[in-house]
């Protein structure tokens, strides 16, 4: 049987917000990092969008790795099972939005088709798997590392908005200057490693 | 080995049909939003729609359509809408389509608008008058080497209502190589008054496919699928305005056709001066017909031109482009409006042109293909 580490999950939760954040320590969910930066209130609804797909994605796919894919001996085929699950997930969220929070869904409609592909999303669910966490820490995981890149996203929206009027050297507008802020976001967050860590 | 091969593809087959299975109920359930109500115009019409499509596509159903050329897509920007009530949020994908004032005036793409409950619609009465039409194509004849002329015959009993100068989309049936239905816009040539066809003057395009179906395959007898009429190309008349100029240069032939004749038929006040060009000899055509007309009806004066024409080709008329040839009939704009219809590259050259003796966008009008 699969023992899950001894650590707290209140640990995990901060540390995936702060020291192992999916944007500044593992660079995952680049993409849409960047390219949905442009303004803060659109990065900050698709950061919303990612926390709440990450936590739900985290659960279920918890659930089938423990009672499904273990038991019937299949962890080879978890990656495309765990894709499917993110797929499917995506699609009923997109709909439910549409029904019931129309005002949510007129913001996040274009971009929850994107988190299908956010790699951070998929990138969750596997670190999950190989660090054998148990439901709660999956959960908190989960919904640290979302928050985590939501919190990463909209700082760099609110700095990009900011530097718009910004006279930048030709070669280093745009997404150059993004990498450059994000380097040293990074480096700010790795300065929090010595109080807790998860790796 | 094999039993385990099966075993494991179909755990992860029954997984995915597992998901399948939820998405389509959740579908079911949440999609579902009943039947809707659109009031178009305080009550002019009440229509009951299944909701979940787009009003586009739940107007199109009621047959009330929509000018949209991209087909729903959200990219070209044409099936705006007033939706006074029930819209909610305006969507990412409308906000570059419609300006501050339109915003302001409830403008919405219909496209992209679904219908989740009920709405209070605005539309313009003359979009109620596009519709289908099933026809019979009753004459084809050859006006150039690479021009034809098509006239299709209304189904028995059925007539149009259309202003001189717009267009109908031309359904094409799968012919050849091509496997799919495409549609393209060409201007109607017959005149209002004719309710019961309508002609169309088609270029063949190379490698085009609706033109190319227009030019191979269709035949006199075939069935012919038609909507509209579309567009805002039509007479204007506006204040003061004594003599129209018309500019057309190969198939752009066919709204002006519309035009004059619809003016010659109603006798009304205008000076007409029309401008045809062509590029060589073999490219022109109706030039005895305008020719006969500008006799009779003194009012109506046809000035073609050829900008390639040759020694010895027994052209009489003028030679140089178009444009230059209006230009020099054309020194002033007061009182006159000017119509144009022809290629992208024509019509800029034109506008220019002129702009340079006075006219306006107030007092230009073109249809561009």
């Amino acid at each position: 049987m699969l023992t899950a580490p001894p650590i707290s999950p209140w640990i995990i939760f901060f540390a995936s917000i702060i020291t192992s954040n999916m944007i500044f320590s593992n660079f995952l969910g680049m993409c849409s990092y960047l390219s949905v930066s442009g303004e803060y209130k659109t990065a900050s609804g698709l950061g919303k969008a990612v926390t709440m797909v990450m936590v739900l994605t985290n659960a279920i796919n918890w659930l089938i790795h423990r009672f499904v894919i273990i038991p019937l001996g299949i962890e080879y085929l978890s990656n495309i099972v765990f894709i499917m699950v993110i797929a499917a997930l995506v699609q009923i969220l997109e709909m439910f939005f549409d029904r019931y929070m129309p005002d949510l869904h007129a913001k996040l409609g274009i971009f929850l088709p994107l988190i299908t592909v956010n790699c951070a999303i998929l990138g969750a669910t596997l670190f999950m798997v190989i660090r054998q966490y148990d439901f709660l820490q999956s959960v908190l995981f989960g919904l640290g590392s979302g928050l985590g890149w939501w919190l990463a996203i909209s700082m760099l929206a609110a700095i990009r908005e900011r530097m718009a009027k910004a006279k930048l050297p030709p070669g280093l507008s745009g997404t150059a200057i993004s990498f450059i802020i994000t380097g040293i976001m990074a480096m700010a967050f790795v300065g929090f490693s010595g109080i807790f860590t998860i790796q | 080995m094999l039993v385990q091969i099966l075993q494991t593809t179909g755990s992860v087959a029954l997984i995915s049909v597992a998901l399948a299975i939820i998405i389509s109920v959740a579908e079911k359930f949440l999609n579902n939003y009943g039947v809707c109500k659109l009031d178009i115009n305080d009550g002019e019409k009440v229509l009951e729609v299944d909701g979940g499509s787009s009003l586009l596509s739940s107007l199109a159903a009621q047959k009330i359509f929509i000018p949209s050329a991209c087909g729903g897509k959200a990219t070209c920007g044409l099936c705006k809408v007033q939706v006074l009530e029930g819209a909610g949020p305006l969507l990412p994908t409308e906000e570059p389509y419609l300006t501050t004032s339109e915003r302001e005036n409830h403008y919405r793409l219909a496209c992209q608008l679904k219908v989740k409950n009920d709405l209070v619609l605005h539309i313009p009465p003359e979009l109620f008058n596009i519709r289908e039409y099933i026809t019979e194509v009753v004459d084809i004849q050859e006006l150039t080497y690479d021009i034809k002329f098509i006239r299709m015959k209304l189904a028995e009993g059925d007539e149009i209502t259309f202003k001189a100068g717009q267009f109908v989309q031309f359904y094409t049936k799968p012919y050849g190589k091509i496997k799919e239905e495409v549609f393209r816009a060409y201007s109607i040539a017959s005149p209002p008054k004719e309710k019961h066809y309508i002609d169309l003057i088609i270029r063949r395009v190379p490698d085009g496919i609706a033109t190319g179906y227009a030019h191979d395959a269709l035949k006199v007898g075939d069935e012919v699928r038609l909507s509209g009429p579309y567009g805002d190309f039509y007479r204007r008349g506006g204040e003061g305005i004594h003599t129209l100029v018309l500019m057309a240069g190969g198939s752009g032939m066919a709204p002006m056709v519309s035009l004059i004749e619809d003016i010659v038929d109603k006798g009304l006040d205008y000076e007409i001066y029309f401008f045809f060009g062509a590029v060589t000899i073999r490219d022109i055509f109706y030039v005895e017909r305008f020719q006969e007309l500008a006799r009779t009806y003194p009012k109506f004066h046809f000035v073609p031109a050829l900008s390639g024409g040759s020694e010895g080709d027994g052209w009489e008329g003028e030679k140089g482009t178009v444009v230059d040839v209006m230009l020099r009939h054309t020194q002033n704009a007061d009182g006159k409006e000017a119509y144009l219809c022809g290629g992208p590259g024509m019509l800029a050259a034109s506008i220019k042109a002129l702009k340079s003796v006075g006219f306006t966008d107030k007092t230009i009008f073109f249809d561009k293909f």
